[in-house]
């Protein structure tokens, strides 16, 4: 048994062996359920990916839009929001599911708390079936945007209040520029500046998020697939998984660098 | 000592709450046994004393502030009991990340060459990888206990500090009195001992106090798979988890941790901002 596993051969020799299978594609097959890994995690990695994506697009949007308005407001309901935001922003995103889960499934009986369809889903129509996804997509994305959009708030006011004291907002209110313009053509942009900086290093926490939050909603995403796995002692699987999301990870940084050169020249030309 | 009474008197009101959030905790944790008067554990005839709502009396005339779950455990009891397990292993896998965090940064920003290049490497790798994925990976390979999440909570949280002692390093090395130093014939080691260690303290307090509330996030997030600490042994994850199960009909089992957790990470964030604007960090920076 163990000479045909490989398992008494040395070490370096087992790891490289992996490895090169690895690259090569052939991720094994997993052992607890016996189907090929890359299928699983093939079939999984676009219900993660529309997860995060959509909240993450969510979250900055609400996020900068908390924020610059809070960076306007008096000092009561500015401090007022503050705690709201950063409340969700301590929030572990499975309480906040568990929670969402009370209200709107079991109290209020809108939406559905497990899975990514109905089991009626492959009799609906299109339309029905559109319906049915979002519906089943609606508590992990609102779990994830609002502490995702906690955070980003707190960090949009920041931003918005450093900005405010600089001398090319005092120039431009000096030169008789109107507020809304010096607002969001001058302090706006120069806030955003950092805020698009936070988007490569959130990506990495959105993602650890999004594994508990599969997990509770049984959403068919990696990381619902990754707590399986681990759970199981799958470690092919584990193994697969971990590789995926860094990969995804490290992709999404990349491109958090592309669109801070786009959105600030400095970088672009310095 | 007169230092810390002086800082204390210059938080606002928000920052004595948190202080006051946290001591609370922090003493419920410590004097669980006095403060709660049953064992966290003890469960006697379940069917009658399972579910009982808060503020309720059971018939054996013991009174439940927060109810019972559905062994008929008392929940204030395991609250107060869950809280050693999750402030302790949160303070001891923080200080173990700024330990090493302290020492690869520091190192690597004296070495600046090839131990330097290679210690940043790997800070950078690690931090690439989403943290929880490294967590499930870590603790899927040992059997679970406490001293496992400790281990495997410091050693996934002390890439960020790497990097700030690090930045902190590079910028102290340029300063005269390291320059005064290696004209008086310090070696490296002397100058990371008594030059580079004590400046780059407070910046790593600050850091280390801002990151305690999602080491305890994490801890909690680790119980409530099943990875953390084991059962009976009370943790809030685990206490959430197995509120989850009776949501509909005794929703306060998952609700009291919850709010616990939310309190004390909030109260760890606000107290981090606190320091970073008024505390140590500041003199350093």
């Amino acid at each position: 048994m163990r000479t045909a596993l490989g398992l008494d051969r040395p070490l370096v020799v087992q790891y490289v062996t992996w490895l090169s299978a690895f690259l090569r594609g052939d991720w094994g097959s997993s052992i607890a359920t016996g189907r090929p890994v890359s299928a699983m995690l093939g079939a999984a990695w676009p219900a993660t990916a529309l997860l995060v994506v959509l909240s993450l697009a969510l979250s900055y949007l609400i996020g900068i839009a908390i924020g610059t308005l809070q960076s306007r407001l008096r000092r009561g309901s500015d401090v007022a929001i503050s705690a709201v935001t950063i409340s969700f922003y301590a929030m572990p995103g499975y309480w906040l599911g568990l929670m969402l889960v009370l209200l709107f499934t079991y109290r209020l009986g809108w939406l559905p708390a497990f899975g990514a369809a109905g089991v009626d889903a492959d009799f609906l129509g299109p339309g029905g079936r559109l319906v049915d996804r979002l519906r089943h997509l609606a508590l992990p994305l609102i779990t994830l945007t609002l502490i995702g959009a906690g955070g980003i708030a707190r960090y949009v006011r920041e931003a918005m209040l450093d900005v405010r004291g600089l001398p090319f907002v005092t120039t431009a209110r000096a030169k008789g520029v109107a507020e809304s313009t010096v607002r969001y053509r001058h302090m706006f942009r120069n806030a955003l500046i950092p805020v698009v900086t936070l988007l490569g290093l959130s990506l990495p926490a959105l993602f650890s998020g999004a594994v508990f939050v599969e997990g509770i909603f049984a959403w068919p995403g990696v990381g619902r697939v990754l707590i399986e796995a681990v759970v199981a002692r799958d470690y092919p699987v584990v193994m697969a998984a971990t590789a995926v999301s860094a990969t995804l990870v490290v992709l999404g940084n990349l491109l958090a660098d592309q669109l801070v050169s786009w959105a600030d020249p400095r970088v672009r030309h310095g | 000592m007169a230092r810390v009474a002086q800082w204390l008197g210059t938080l606002d009101a928000i920052g004595k709450a948190a202080g006051l959030v946290l001591v609370f905790f922090v003493f419920a944790a410590l004097a669980a046994p006095l403060i709660t008067t049953i064992d966290p554990g003890l469960q006697r005839d379940v069917v009658h004393t399972r579910f009982l709502p808060p503020l309720s009396t059971d018939l054996h005339g013991v009174f439940h502030p927060l109810g019972t779950d559905r062994f008929g455990r008392d929940v204030w009891a395991r609250l107060a009991y869950g809280a050693r397990i999750s402030l302790g292993t949160g303070v001891l896998a923080v200080f173990l990340s700024v330990i090493i965090g302290v020492a690869v940064g520091a190192v690597a920003g004296l070495w600046q060459r090839r131990v330097g290049i290679l210690l940043m490497g790997l800070t950078d790798f690690g931090l690439a990888l989403p943290r929880v994925v490294l967590l499930l990976l870590l603790a899927a390979l040992w059997r679970p206990s406490a001293t496992l999440v400790v281990l495997v909570l410091g050693l996934t949280g002390w890439m960020t500090l790497a990097r700030l002692v690090y930045g902190e390093t590079r910028a102290l090395v340029v300063r005269p009195f390291v320059d005064s130093a290696v004209a008086l014939g310090a070696d490296k080691r002397r100058i990371l001992w008594r030059h580079v260690v004590p400046n780059v303290l407070g910046p790593v307090v600050v850091s280390a106090a801002l990151s305690l509330g999602n080491t305890i996030m994490l801890e909690s997030g680790l119980s409530y798979l099943g990875l953390g600490v084991q059962p009976p042994t009370p943790s809030w994850g685990g206490m959430i988890a197995s509120g989850r199960d009776t949501l509909v009909n005794a929703p306060w089992v998952a609700v009291a941790p919850g709010i616990a957790l939310v309190l004390v990470v909030l109260a760890t964030a606000l107290i981090g901002d606190a320091l970073r604007q008024h505390g140590p960090g500041r003199a350093a920076a």
